[in-house]
């Protein structure tokens, strides 16, 4: 009883308060209505954005990360894309046909060697780079 | 030329036309003169709020048909000398008037006006968009609940894509209690989702609802209540005075809560 008193008092009800409830399902709520963008666009958007990205780079498919963030009323896209090894020189552009669009980033040139990647990004690079493009 | 400051919230009922009223009032007090328009064609209440629905004659509509000058058709309150209402039409639709029409009517009366008040219809289609045409500053009303957050989070929206600069938060009928409960978002809580700068908190306050049935505005009131002083703060923050938010929660604060909140920290 006064146990429960003390932690009452000092602690506070360790229950989600519906003041914490009516918070996060605003944030998210919002979150969606102000980006306002489809999920199918979104995921176009992210395959072109990998496809363009990884004919400098070959990108770490496990580690991709798209959202979309909204702060003090500014929307963001956040692009995570881990980098594991900087290409020698760029892929040459897919032709004008997208029938079968470069899903696959995991595209690699074959006289890539390993003292060229380390002049880059390395596998060990504790921190990927961020890539934000604002809306 | 005055300022056109529009009052618009997206949600209903939360005190949009409330907070025109006695705003104006305040304005007026401070003696400025104050026009204020009520946008809310078909369903107007403005006048009621003021206690002048007994003379209206004219409204914004008549005067935009050519029916009477502008200056007819503004109703003088008794109480104060500097502040006139511009009556919506009772018997048309949202549809009667279009936003550059408002303009009109808006921009005429800043010529005589220090401050151009608009009490914007809820909803976000015809109505209010004719009423943020002429604004070049909103006050968004809203409460601490989660429909209402909603629905003002997506007016700024709008109101940034109609290039209305000075966005500023007015959060209502705050309960202190219920908050220091954790059963109702703070005005921070309210004031960090929507992100635009806050200029009023105002007490939740059975005093509006007997000043409404009065007819007689909580500003002009003898009697001191605290959404009273809350409004007349507001009234000097849009003149760019620096008045300190009132602590509304100081008469929940206990030892406990205090302690507890020490704690937590």
């Amino acid at each position: 009883m006064i146990s429960d008193f003390l932690e009452r008092l000092f602690l506070g009800q360790d229950d989600t308060t519906s003041r914490d409830n009516v918070k996060s399902r605003l944030k998210i709520v919002l979150a969606q209505d102000r980006a306002n963008l489809s999920p199918e666009m979104m995921e176009a958007m992210r395959r072109e954005i990998v496809e363009v990205v990884s004919r400098y780079v070959e990108i770490d498919t496990e580690g991709l990360n798209f959202c979309l963030e909204s702060d003090q009323r500014a929307t963001a896209l956040i692009a995570n894309l881990p980098i594991r090894r900087i290409k020698l020189e760029p892929d040459p552009k897919p032709l004008a046909d997208t029938d079968t669009p470069g899903l696959d980033p995991q595209l690699e040139l074959p006289g890539m060697s390993a003292s060229e990647s380390s002049r880059g990004f390395s596998d060990d690079s504790s921190s990927p780079p961020d890539i934000d493009l604002s809306l | 030329m005055g300022r056109i400051i529009v009052i618009t919230s997206g949600k209903g009922g939360v005190g949009k036309t409330t907070c025109s009223a006695n705003l104006g009032m305040a304005l007026a007090k401070l003696n400025h003169s104050v026009a204020l328009i009520d946008a809310d064609f078909g369903l107007r209440n403005l006048d009621l709020l003021l206690g002048l629905e007994n003379r209206v004659v004219y409204t914004a509509l008549e005067v935009l048909a050519g029916q009477c000058r502008l200056e007819q058709a503004l109703v003088k309150d008794k109480r104060l000398n500097d502040l006139v209402l511009l009556p919506a039409a009772q018997n048309r639709n949202k549809d009667a008037v279009t936003p550059e029409q408002m303009k009109q009517l808006a921009y005429a009366l800043t010529k005589k006006y220090d401050y151009v008040l608009i009490d914007c219809p809820a909803g976000i289609e015809m109505g209010f968009q004719n009423a943020i045409a002429a604004a070049d500053e909103a006050l968004i009303v809203t409460t601490p609940e989660i429909s209402a957050v909603r629905d003002a989070d997506r007016v700024v929206g709008l109101l940034e894509a109609h290039h209305v600069k000075t966005i500023n938060l007015i959060v209502n009928r705050i309960r202190p209690a219920m908050v220091q409960a954790n059963d109702m978002m703070s005005v921070h809580d309210v004031q960090e989702i929507l992100a635009i700068p806050l200029i009023g908190i105002i007490p939740d306050d059975e005093q509006v609802i007997v000043a409404t049935n009065r007819g007689e505005p909580l500003v002009l009131s003898d009697n001191f209540s605290l959404s009273g002083v809350a409004l007349q703060n507001i009234a000097q923050r849009i003149e760019g005075k620096d008045i300190d938010f009132l602590d509304l929660d100081a008469p929940y604060d206990t030892i406990f809560s205090r302690l507890r909140r020490f704690f937590k920290k």
